[in-house]
């Protein structure tokens, strides 16, 4: 990273009353950005599983043509609500919590800069989770028109339907929330001599990332509220009877929905940029054009929204501009596979397990990135829209990307977070099964899609099914091989190996960022005099 | 390791498979049966090969540096951390490739816009969960549902569908259109939004409720082509598939002839045998009610109502037919239904042993008077 600190500030002020609280109310009341930070990762992996099983579900059902479990529209269920529960409970907490953790201590701050509205997301996001999965026992079952709640379809939902709105609406106040406090701990908080153009990687992309969610979960909250008084109240936004129209509902949601899926990517690319040089043993090649990279990505993430909707009946216009723009992410995103590519060219590099899954992540995200050039142009997107060959996309780029950095940033933290040296070999092993699995599970699912199976069906004409078989060996490889990472985590925090970590734990991590300067485990609170920030020769 | 290693083995070739130009109908890309297909297979390849191309120069140089730079080969790490040359050119390079992919690109989205000066015109309209087809030139209509054999075989969880023939891709009355003619097709829906998608033709197109799109196509050879509804459009997405027939001008005429002689023809109202009403009646069953309350006539709790032992159903029969014709609030009316057609499902559905009902009547063709009266 591209700055480092002199000394770190002395414990022997910190007096008890400092200290958390005793027992379960030190979690319930808690506003101690590490505890909160614990919070979001641990619940983020219980939602893991959660979505997990119900992929589980769906690929169980897919194994062979036919219907054997499961009735069409629990499928339906099954689909809707893995998505809500992987992105609104998963993978969006899992970053919020690696926010909480490494912010302050990269940028030098004691907390965060608002830790009682901390508090307070935290508890509202598992309000919102909870319900949404409530939903699956009311009659009607659980929505079933797809995560992205498609009127006039998501009109037929059961009982559900307000209360899964109320579960978005929930679900984005939190969010908003979360997104404030990063943006106002990281404008204020950070220590002398910490300038933006020295913050480590991972605090510019969640920086980008929260005014991207500020930006965009109030459109989503519009999206569904106009459903709710199309439903309820008469008026009829959506409903092409009443002068409205269903499309619409489409560009409000993709305006949303597209800065949603990089909310979920951007802090990806932050964490891969932290964890890459310190295994090459080399300044991350290209930081200011890193950081140009993102802003770019962010900027064009909100000009791009209908190419999910290519064949809904665009004008040609309509078509030639929104492809034009989409091709043009490719450019700030082939530059930061570049810059990676850049900084292990000629470094010293070790193969530690969050290296693996950060190279892997490069890989695969790449592929997921080529794919996604390719959907870009539209008239071939009229072949690829809504079948597999987009499942496999959007799961490239999410699980071996977003999902794998999140294992990487697990195992490259834990030892800070713990003290403890987490068993290497069983990461290795964690990431092989995993790297192999995924391939197996998501790499066939480009062939379904090609030779025209589409998605969200529960059945499928015979001819698809050898891939399909291949495909749910794969994932229930991959589903049951992440039960290693839950071994590892609990293990490593009653203990781990029983390695007494140092304070750098990695090997010349203190060049890489200020988090590394600390002792591990961290004390409860750090940073409470701010760190001098000593600007090394890597700057830019 | 050993095991990982031919995993990895096969995921290569798996991935060779795809970029093959000559690739297996199950890998890539079908090439399709018209102009636009065609054209969109070769941009498919084109930005495929790209991405191929990119892929080996990106993966390449990593794993070169993978192999050679690491520590316990001993290699020292060099310092360089920018350089503002090489950011320019692979800013550029890939802008450049961007334009050279535009172009073909910007041609086939204006190719696919060409719906002028077509010969003839089809309005597609899609329903939960079937199509219907309509014929603007010369009058022919039908809906096309999902075959007999698929059916009951998706609806059976012990059925094989590897015995059924096109499983969930064959439907009762499949769309006939003749070769090498430009054909406008309109889209829309009747309640949610449907797509209809035809891969061989080359495109997909959104059939949105109260508004109308359209695409073109002219069919180069004849043949069977399928497709399938490609968005979610609630529970039986995934059972109404698309069958186009593409024969020769002199078949087509005379197919659309015999069509609407059929068409045309009164329904035929004579008394039929109880077996015989059992039987058709078990197939209006099939096509128009088996969504919804399914083929045990159980419903589904707390969204459609069961048949078995309903009193709507084994009560009054007059009431029955109104309740048919006039439907309700959820469930469509099924005026279309003609009275021979009606007749048959009231049997059946009154005595049907696997909806579990047993009234022991029956009722004619002839006997069915209309109970529900449009005020026109």
């Amino acid at each position: 990273m591209s700055a480092v600190v002199a000394e770190h500030d002395h414990h022997d002020h910190e007096h008890e009353h400092h200290g958390p609280e005793k027992g379960i109310l030190r979690w319930i009341i808690t506003t101690n950005h590490k505890d909160i930070g614990t919070l979001y990762l641990l619940f983020a992996l219980v939602m893991f599983f959660v979505g997990g099983t119900m992929a589980l579900v769906i690929r169980a059902e897919l194994f062979e043509p036919g219907l054997q479990f499961v009735d069409p529209n629990f499928f339906n269920s099954m689909t809707t609500m893995h998505a809500l529960v992987m992105v609104f409970g998963a993978v969006m907490p899992a970053f919020v919590g690696l926010a909480n953790w490494q912010i302050p201590m990269m940028i030098g701050a004691p907390d965060m800069a608002l830790p009682r509205m901390n508090n307070m997301s935290f508890w509202m996001l598992v309000a919102g989770v909870l319900l949404i999965a409530s939903t699956l026992f009311m009659e009607g079952g659980a929505p079933a028109a797809g995560w992205t709640f498609y009127p006039p379809l998501v009109m037929q939902t059961g009982k559900a339907f307000p209360f899964a709105i109320f579960a978005v609406h929930l679900l984005g106040v939190s969010s908003i929330m979360g997104a404030i406090n990063i943006i106002a701990t990281i404008f204020n908080m950070r220590a002398p001599g910490m300038t933006l153009m020295k913050m480590p990687l991972f605090v510019w992309t969640w920086l980008i990332t929260a005014f991207l969610l500020i930006a965009i979960m109030p459109v989503f909250a519009g999206a569904v509220t106009m459903l709710l008084t199309d439903r309820f109240f008469n008026t009829s936004f959506f409903n092409a009877a009443g002068g409205g129209d269903p499309v619409l509902y489409q560009h409000i949601f993709w305006f949303f929905g597209h800065p949603e899926v990089y909310v979920m990517i951007l802090p990806t690319f932050g964490v891969a940029s932290t964890i890459i040089p310190v295994f090459a043993r080399k300044p991350l090649f290209g930081y200011s054009s890193m950081v140009y990279a993102t802003a770019a990505i962010a900027f064009l993430s909100f000009i791009v929204w209908a190419h999910h909707m290519y064949s809904v009946g665009l004008p040609i216009a309509g078509e030639l501009y929104f492809m034009y723009a989409t091709m043009l992410i490719a450019i700030p995103t082939g530059v930061k596979v570049f810059n990676w590519t850049a900084t292990m060219w000629k470094g010293s590099m070790t193969f530690e397990t969050p290296m693996l899954f950060s190279i892997a992540f490069v890989v695969l995200f790449t592929m997921g990135g080529f794919t996604g050039l390719m959907m870009s142009v539209a008239p071939v997107d009229f072949q690829y829209h809504d079948t597999y060959f987009i499942v496999a996309h959007f799961h490239y780029t999410l699980v071996p990307a977003s999902i794998f950095i999140l294992m990487a940033a697990g195992y490259f933290w834990l030892p800070k977070w713990t003290g403890h040296m987490y068993n290497e070999r069983i990461g290795k092993l964690h990431f092989w099964l995993s790297v192999v699995s995924v391939n197996i599970l998501f790499f066939p699912q480009h062939f379904l899609g090609l030779a025209g199976m589409p998605r969200r069906i529960p059945d499928y004409a015979v001819q698809f099914a050898d891939w399909n078989m291949v495909s749910s060996i794969g994932a229930f490889m991959y589903g049951f091989s992440q039960l290693l990472f839950v071994y590892i985590v609990i293990d490593t925090i009653k203990g781990g190996t029983g390695e007494k970590v140092t304070d750098e734990v990695w090997e010349d991590a203190s060049k890489h960022g200020l988090e590394w300067t600390l002792p591990s485990p961290p004390p409860y609170h750090t940073f409470t005099t701010p760190p001098e920030i000593i600007p090394t020769e890597h700057v830019g | 390791m050993k095991k990982t290693k031919q995993l990895l083995v096969c995921l290569v070739l798996m991935s060779l498979g795809l970029g093959s130009a000559h690739a297996d109908y199950k890998l890539n890309l079908m090439q399709g049966v018209t102009q636009l297909s065609h054209e969109l297979y070769g941009l498919h390849m084109l930005v495929l090969w790209i991405c191929v191309f990119i892929g080996i120069a990106v993966f390449g140089t990593m794993f070169y540096s993978i192999y050679h730079h690491r520590k316990s080969k001993g290699h020292v790490a060099e310092q360089f951390h920018e350089n503002t040359t090489v950011e320019i050119i692979w800013t550029i390079i890939p802008t450049l490739i961007l334009v050279g992919m535009a172009v073909p690109a910007t041609k086939a989205v204006i190719d696919l816009d060409k719906v002028q000066d077509t010969e003839m015109t089809i309005k597609v309209t899609g329903k939960q969960w079937y199509w219907d087809y309509e014929y603007l030139d010369n009058g022919v209509h039908f809906e096309s549902h999902l075959d007999e054999a698929s059916e009951k075989t998706h609806r059976i969880s012990t059925a094989d569908p590897r015995t059924v023939a096109n499983y969930l891709l064959e439907v009762d009355r499949p769309l006939v259109v003749p070769v090498k003619k430009k054909i406008r097709l309109l889209f829309t829906a009747a309640d949610v939004i449907h797509s209809w998608w035809v891969p061989d033709l080359g495109w997909k197109k959104d059939a949105n409720p109260g508004f109308v799109n359209e695409a073109w196509t002219s069919v180069d050879k004849p043949g069977i082509y399928r497709g399938q509804c490609t968005e979610l459009c609630g529970r039986d997405h995934g059972f109404m598939p698309i069958v186009v027939i593409a024969m020769e001008q002199a078949q087509y005429d005379a197919w659309v002839k015999a069509t609407l002689d059929k068409q045309n023809q009164p329904p035929d109202l004579s008394d039929e045998p109880r077996a015989v009403l059992m039987s058709k009646g078990a197939s209006v069953y099939l096509k128009n009610c088996v969504a919804c309350h399914q083929i045990d006539g159980k419903g589904i709790s707390g969204w459609y109502p069961a048949l078995s032992g309903s009193v709507k159903v084994t009560g009054n029969m007059d009431q029955l037919i109104g309740f048919i014709q006039a439907g309700t609030s959820k469930m469509p009316a099924f005026r279309k239904l003609p009275d021979n057609e009606l007749a048959e499902l009231i049997t059946y559905l009154r005595n049907a042993p696997e909806l579990g009902n047993n009234v022991g009547d029956e009722i004619q063709p002839n006997a069915i008077t209309p109970k529900y009266d449009d005020d026109e």
